[in-house]
């Protein structure tokens, strides 16, 4: 940059000092009234919009056979016969009951094992290092062996699940209970709370964000559990009509099936984040809203 | 508590009632005595500020008067009602302003209990406020009005106004002075700033090398002034102490 173009210095010594150049100015737009008039929602739903009448172009003109992907039109159709010869509201049912099983396990079992090693030194001592190592293996390795021990009938699904929900609970629960802030356990103990008081008081509720962030990780893995569980051997479900489907080259009856996972999953989610807003209240974030 | 100061006093027949009592404390941390046989007696409503450089051993000290750390040798007596308030608020974020204030008593306390309390520190407009909606000023008053809720024999201030900002500070300085004068309690207030200490304190130590080094009574009239210059005598004797020059502080 050369500054050979700068102006002289203004300040003469003569002492007649020129008012100083007034700058050009410039006007600042608002930021709302730069917005396209689209509203946000319809820019949004124009990707997906677009996608689907291209997969329905594609099918309709016969680029894209029906023994590959169904067509959406057909997929609609399909969902509706579906639902009305009752096979997909009880294969639903049937999922729902077998993932609620394994979740209320593997939390009542994940929460516990957390607790005894978070909280109590010689817990930590006998409970962590098990734990750790049966997390390292991966629990739908474990199907062969169930189907040894329990047979083909409910059991081992809703084992298979309650294993996948258990560990993201007990990383998460442990690493909130050591976690909570050393200063705040201090300021408990010059309150004179005891130890179950500050248990209540203090380490809970501070291991609280962390144990629902397990949750969350415990919803995914339960669905992706139920999904392998029911494609091994099962005569009812959502994971059965997909086996079945496939059996029979109906791609449309496997994408309704996706579907139907795909929003149960966002079911899930919708409900931990209620339980977040709701429990978590305290955190600034959630004060706004 | 009347204790008769006029009387005869012979210290072994009739002990003189006392608030704390510390004699020979040592609190060692890996073989380096931090506090290194100190002996320390706080009367009854006494306001004690402790003033010392960084790492002298000041806070350690209120942590071990607090009860908070047990690892020590000698004999420390204190009252069992305690308040403590620390440098952070350390409020819990997960209850409101109120259920801060009552956490910890006996009992199932009332809420207007807390309500009281809060009245006195003057936030009785945030009875029911998250402790993270509120300013430093806020939450340090709300940890004040926790503290004194249990009627503490013993206040406990661990630099409580470090964090506050110039403005905010000065009215808090006024409010402890305040509340101590109708509470009655012993204070003992750990800070750095000598002028903090001289403005509230009956009795000004200085902390060094893990003892009492020095110790300087205030006999000015209440409320103090900053420009009297006996004031400003004694806060000069004070950074002396503290190996502060005068030319650094003129500067």
């Amino acid at each position: 940059m050369s500054i050979s173009h700068a102006p002289p210095h203004p300040s003469d010594a003569a002492g007649t000092a020129k008012p100083p150049a007034s700058p050009t100015l410039q006007r600042l737009v608002p930021a709302s009234s730069r917005r396209s008039r689209l509203p946000r929602w319809l820019r949004r739903t124009t990707g997906p919009l677009t996608l689907l009448v291209l997969w329905q172009v594609l099918s309709s003109t016969g680029a894209l056979a029906p023994d590959v992907l169904a067509s959406p039109g057909r997929i609609t159709q399909v969902a509706g016969d579906l639902i009305a010869d009752g096979s997909l509201p009880s294969a639903m049912g049937i999922s729902l009951r077998r993932v609620a099983a394994g979740l209320v396990l593997g939390t009542v079992v994940g929460t516990g094992l957390a607790l005894i090693s978070g909280l109590f030194r010689i817990g930590e001592d006998v409970v962590d290092a098990p734990v750790q190592m049966l997390r390292t293996v991966p629990f739908v390795g474990l199907i062969p062996l169930f189907i040894i021990w329990f047979g083909i009938g409910e059991t081992p699904k809703i084992a298979i699940i309650t294993l996948g929900v258990t560990f993201p609970l007990y990383l998460n629960v442990y690493a909130g209970i050591r976690g909570v802030d050393t200063q705040l356990i201090e300021a408990g103990e010059s309150l004179g709370l005891s130890r179950w008081g500050l248990v209540r008081h203090v380490v809970l509720p501070g291991a609280l964000p962390g144990a629902l962030t397990g949750l969350r990780y415990s919803l995914g893995i339960a669905w992706l559990a139920l999904v392998f569980a029911e494609q091994v051997n099962a005569d009812s479900g959502i994971g059965f009509l997909m086996v079945q489907a496939r059996d029979f080259l109906r791609t449309d009856v496997i994408v309704v099936c996706l579907i139907v996972y795909a929003f149960l999953g966002l079911l899930a989610d919708f409900i931990v984040r209620s339980l977040e807003r709701l429990l978590l209240r305290w955190r600034p974030t959630f004060t706004g809203r | 508590m009347a204790t008769d100061v006029h009387g005869p006093v012979s210290p072994a027949a009739t002990p003189v009632a006392q608030a704390v009592h510390v004699e020979g404390l040592t609190r060692a941390f890996d073989g380096r005595a931090v506090v290194d046989d100190l002996h320390l007696d706080l009367a009854p409503g006494e306001f004690v500020a402790l003033l010392g450089r960084s790492g002298c051993g000041k806070s350690t000290l209120l942590r071990v008067l607090a009860g908070l750390d047990r690892d020590i040798d000698g004999t420390v007596m204190v009252p069992r009602r305690r308040g403590v308030a620390f440098q952070a608020p350390r409020l819990m974020p997960w209850k409101r302003v109120w259920r801060n204030v009552l956490l910890g008593l006996p009992g199932k306390p009332e809420r207007a209990l807390a309500e009281q309390a809060l009245e006195e520190v003057g936030l009785g407009h945030r009875v029911n406020a998250w402790p993270k909606t509120l300013s430093g000023g806020e939450a340090q008053r709300v940890s004040l009005a926790r503290a004194l809720v249990r009627e503490p024999d013993l206040l406990l201030l661990d630099e409580p106004f470090g964090a506050l900002d110039a403005l905010t500070r000065i009215n808090a300085q006024r409010l402890v002075g305040e509340l101590w004068q109708r509470r009655g309690c012993a204070v003992l207030l750990v800070t750095h700033d000598v002028e903090e200490a001289v403005l509230l304190a009956d009795r000004v130590l200085v902390m060094d090398g893990g003892r009492i080094a020095h110790e300087q009574r205030v006999e000015l009239d209440r409320p103090r002034e900053l420009t009297d210059p006996r004031f400003a005598a004694i806060r000069a004797d004070l950074l002396g102490r503290l190996g502060v020059t005068p030319a650094a502080q003129a500067a």
